[in-house]
C-alpha cells in the first residue's frame, strides 16, 4: 500500500511539487530566520566568546550586559586579587572611541585596552604581527572585518585600501599605529574592534575619574566558581559572573529589551503558517481530488488505518523532501552570506527544532485529510 | 425448491432512507431478493429505483436501515468496520461504471491493487495481476497507464481488478454504460467467461437491455421495490407486454 501511496503522490506532479515547495519555502523561512536570530544573539557576548583565559568576570553590580559599561574604580582589581581562592585577576578597559580615518571621516571603534603586563584578554586568532607588538609605541592591533572596511581609507577614485601594519590613524586625536591584525567575533553593531594596553587605552579614553571596564579573574585549581563569585560579591560589593552567567544576562537582556525576538519570533511563525496555508491547503486538495480513489480502496477492504498511513506516508515524504530543500538552501544562504556583514548561526539544534515545525505542519495539513478520509462512506464508489 | 446452501445472497425486508424530514427519500422499501450461487443476477429498473443503494448494500458499502441481508452466510450489520474491510478485501470484487482506476498506476498496478490490500507482497501481487490481465486479453498492456488504454481497455483492467483475489461476491455498476455496444457486448462476454464459477455469485444493476441475454435471473426494480424476478429477457419482455 505504500507503493501505491507514493506513486499516487508523486502522480499528480504539480500539487506534489505544489506542497513540497510550499514545505521548502517554510522549512527555508524558519531555519533561516532563526539561524539570523541566534547568529544575532551569539555576537551580543561575542566578546566573551573571544577572551576565553578568566573564569569569572567582575563588573559594577549595576551592569546589565556585558556592553552595558559602568566603570569600576582602580583600586578594585586590587580587592579582587585579596579574595580567598582567586589566582589572578587582572584589569580590562572597554569603551567606544571615535577613529578619524586618513579622508577625514570618523568611525566609532570598540576599544579594547588590556593589562599592560600580561596582555590577558587579547584577540582570539592574530592573522597579521604578533600580541606582543602592543608593547611598542601607540601600538593598536585592528580587526580584519574593520582593517578591510569600516577603518580602511577611500582614496578620491573611490578605491578603498585595508589599513595594513605600519599605518597610523587618530584615536581620539591620539596617534595610533596598526601593529597587527586580528579575527575577533562579529560584534553585534558591527563596530571595528581596536586592542591596545589599558594604560595607552585610558590614555586615548576621555578623561573620566574611573575608567576600568571589567576585572578578570582565574580562579585556583578546584575552586567552585559560583562560590568563589558569591566571595567576590560579599568581600568586595562588586557583581562577579561566570562565563556563561554573564552571557545568560546578556542574551535575557536582549530578548527581553529589544524587539529583535518579537521581530524574528512574527517572521518564524508567519513562515509556519505560511507553510500550513499552502502545504495543507494543497495536500488537502490532493486528498479531495483523490477521494474517489481512496473510496475505491475503501470499498475494496483497505482499512481506514491502512488509509491513514497512506496519507501519513505521503505527508512524511513530502515534509522530508521540502525540509531538505529548505534547510540545504539556508545552509547555502549562510555559506554564500559567510563573509558579509549578515550574522548566522545554525547549530543542529535548531535544524531540529525547524524539523519539527515541518514535522507539526505535515500533521497539521494531513490531519483534514485524514479526517476526511475517516467520514468516507466506501459506497460514494457508486455515485457518478 | 431452492436448496438453502445454493443461496449467496439472501435480502429480506431490507430498507434504506436517505436524508430526514422534507429531504427524506426511500430507497428501499422492503426489499426480498435470493441470489444463487453461479447465477448472475441482472438489477435493472429505471433510474432511482435503489438498484445501486441494494448491491451497495449487499456489497457491505452501504448500511441497511432495516430488514436483513446476508452474504454467504454473513451479516454486516454484525461486523465492526475492520472485520467488514476485511471480509470485502476476501470475498467482494467490483465492477464501476466509471472504472474507478487510480490513474497514476498502471494496468498491473491497478488490478493488482486488492491483493495489496491483502497484504501481499508487490511482485507476487503484481506477477498474478498480469496472469489475471493476460486471461482478458491485455497481457501486452500491463505496463500502460489508465490514460493510455480505450474504454473496452479499461473495462477489462477493472474486471481483472474485480477477480485477482477470487472474491465470491462481484458487484458491477453499470459495466457498459460508457462503452458502445460492440464494445460492451464483449465485455460482458468475458465477465461471463472469467468470473462465473460454481461458488460465486455476480449481481449486474444495469438500464442497458442489450446484455440481458448474459443474466441467469433478471431482478426488475421500481421505486424501492423488486417488482418481479424472470429467468430470461425474453420473460421480461413478455410479462410486460400482458
Amino acid at each position: 500500500m505504500n507503493f501505491i501511496a507514493l506513486k499516487m503522490l508523486i502522480g499528480d506532479r504539480a500539487k506534489y511539487l505544489g506542497i513540497i515547495f510550499g514545505l521548502a519555502f517554510a522549512s527555508l523561512l524558519i531555519t533561516q530566520q532563526m539561524a539570523i536570530f541566534l547568529g544575532l544573539m551569539t555576537r551580543t557576548y561575542g566578546f566573551l566568546t573571544d577572551t576565553p583565559q578568566p573564569d569569572i568576570w567582575v563588573v559594577d553590580p549595576k551592569v546589565q550586559y556585558i556592553d552595558d559599561l559602568k566603570p569600576l574604580r582602580e583600586t578594585d582589581v586590587l580587592r579582587v586579587r585579596g579574595v580567598e581562592g582567586v589566582a589572578w585577576a587582572v584589569r580590562l578597559y572597554k569603551g567606544l572611541l571615535k577613529a578619524r580615518l586618513p579622508n577625514g571621516t570618523f568611525q566609532n571603534c570598540i576599544v579594547v585596552g588590556l593589562d599592560d603586563e600580561t596582555l590577558i584578554g587579547g584577540p582570539p586568532v592574530i592573522l597579521e604581527g604578533e600580541l606582543s607588538n602592543l608593547r611598542h609605541n601607540d601600538a593598536i592591533i585592528v580587526d580584519n572585518v574593520g582593517a578591510d572596511g569600516k577603518l580602511a581609507n577611500v582614496t578620491p577614485d573611490g578605491r578603498r585600501i585595508p589599513l595594513r601594519i605600519g599605518d597610523t590613524m587618530e584615536l581620539n586625536d591620539h596617534r595610533a599605529i596598526v601593529a597587527g591584525i586580528c579575527r575577533v567575533t562579529r560584534t553585534f553593531q558591527s563596530q571595528p574592534v581596536v586592542y591596545t594596553t589599558y594604560s595607552r587605552a585610558t590614555v586615548f579614553a576621555p578623561r573620566e575619574r574611573k575608567l576600568m571596564s571589567f576585572v578578570l579573574v582565574k580562579a585556583n585549581p578546584g575552586y567552585d566558581l559560583s562560590e568563589l563569585c558569591q566571595r567576590i560579591r560579599k568581600t568586595t560589593g562588586l557583581a562577579a559572573y561566570t562565563k556563561d552567567e554573564i552571557k545568560t544576562i546578556t542574551v535575557r537582556y536582549y530578548m527581553k529589551y529589544t524587539g529583535i525576538p518579537v521581530n524574528f519570533g512574527i517572521t518564524v511563525i508567519l513562515g509556519f503558517i505560511v507553510g500550513v496555508a499552502i502545504a495543507g491547503q494543497t495536500f488537502y486538495n490532493f486528498t479531495q481530488d483523490n477521494i474517489r480513489y481512496f473510496g475505491t480502496l475503501k470499498a475494496m477492504g483497505a482499512s481506514d488505518f491502512m488509509l491513514l498511513k497512506m496519507v501519513l506516508l505521503q505527508a512524511a515524504m513530502v515534509g522530508g523532501i521540502g525540509y531538505g530543500m529548505g534547510v540545504g538552501a539556508a545552509s547555502t544562504f549562510s555559506f554564500l552570506s559567510g563573509r558579509t556583514e549578515l550574522s548566522f548561526c545554525m547549530p543542529w539544534q535548531l535544524l531540529v527544532a525547524s524539523a519539527v515545525a515541518i514535522a507539526l505542519i505535515c500533521i497539521i495539513s494531513s490531519f483534514l485529510s485524514m479526517w476526511r478520509i475517516v467520514k468516507l462512506e466506501p459506497a460514494i464508489v457508486f455515485k457518478t | 425448491m431452492i436448496e438453502m446452501n445454493n443461496i449467496a445472497v439472501r435480502c429480506e425486508g431490507v430498507t434504506k432512507t436517505y436524508g430526514s424530514g422534507s429531504t427524506e427519500v426511500h430507497a428501499l422499501r422492503g426489499i426480498d431478493l435470493e441470489v444463487r450461487k453461479g447465477e448472475l443476477m441482472m438489477l435493472v429498473g429505471p433510474s432511482g429505483s435503489g438498484k445501486t443503494t441494494l448491491i451497495s448494500i449487499i456489497a457491505g458499502v452501504l448500511d441497511r436501515d432495516g430488514g436483513e441481508c446476508e452474504v454467504f452466510g454473513s451479516d454486516f450489520n454484525e461486523m465492526n468496520s475492520r472485520e467488514r474491510a476485511l471480509y470485502r478485501s476476501q470475498n467482494v470484487g467490483f465492477v464501476f461504471q466509471l472504472f474507478n482506476l487510480i490513474p497514476a498506476l498502471t494496468a498491473a498496478e491497478n488490478a493488482a491493487a486488492p491483493l495489496m490490500i491483502r497484504g501481499l507482497k508487490r511482485r507476487e501481487a503484481l506477477d498474478r495481476a498480469c496472469e489475471v490481465l493476460d486471461r482478458v486479453g491485455l497481457g501486452d498492456r500491463t505496463r500502460s497507464l489508465p490514460s493510455e488504454l480505450s474504454g473496452g481497455q479499461l473495462q477489462r483492467v477493472v474486471i481483472a481488478r474485480a477477480i485477482v483475489h477470487n472474491p465470491r461476491l462481484i458487484v458491477c455498476d453499470e459495466p457498459t454504460s460508457a462503452l458502445d455496444h460492440e464494445t460492451g457486448h464483449k465485455v460482458m462476454e468475458l465477465l461471463h467467461n472469467v468470473a462465473i464459477g460454481i461458488d460465486r455469485v455476480l449481481i449486474v444493476v444495469t438500464h442497458d437491455a442489450r446484455i440481458f441475454e448474459f443474466a441467469s435471473r433478471i431482478a426488475s426494480m421500481d421505486d424501492g421495490h423488486i417488482m418481479q424476478v424472470v429467468n430470461s429477457h425474453h420473460d421480461l419482455e413478455q410479462k410486460k407486454e400482458n
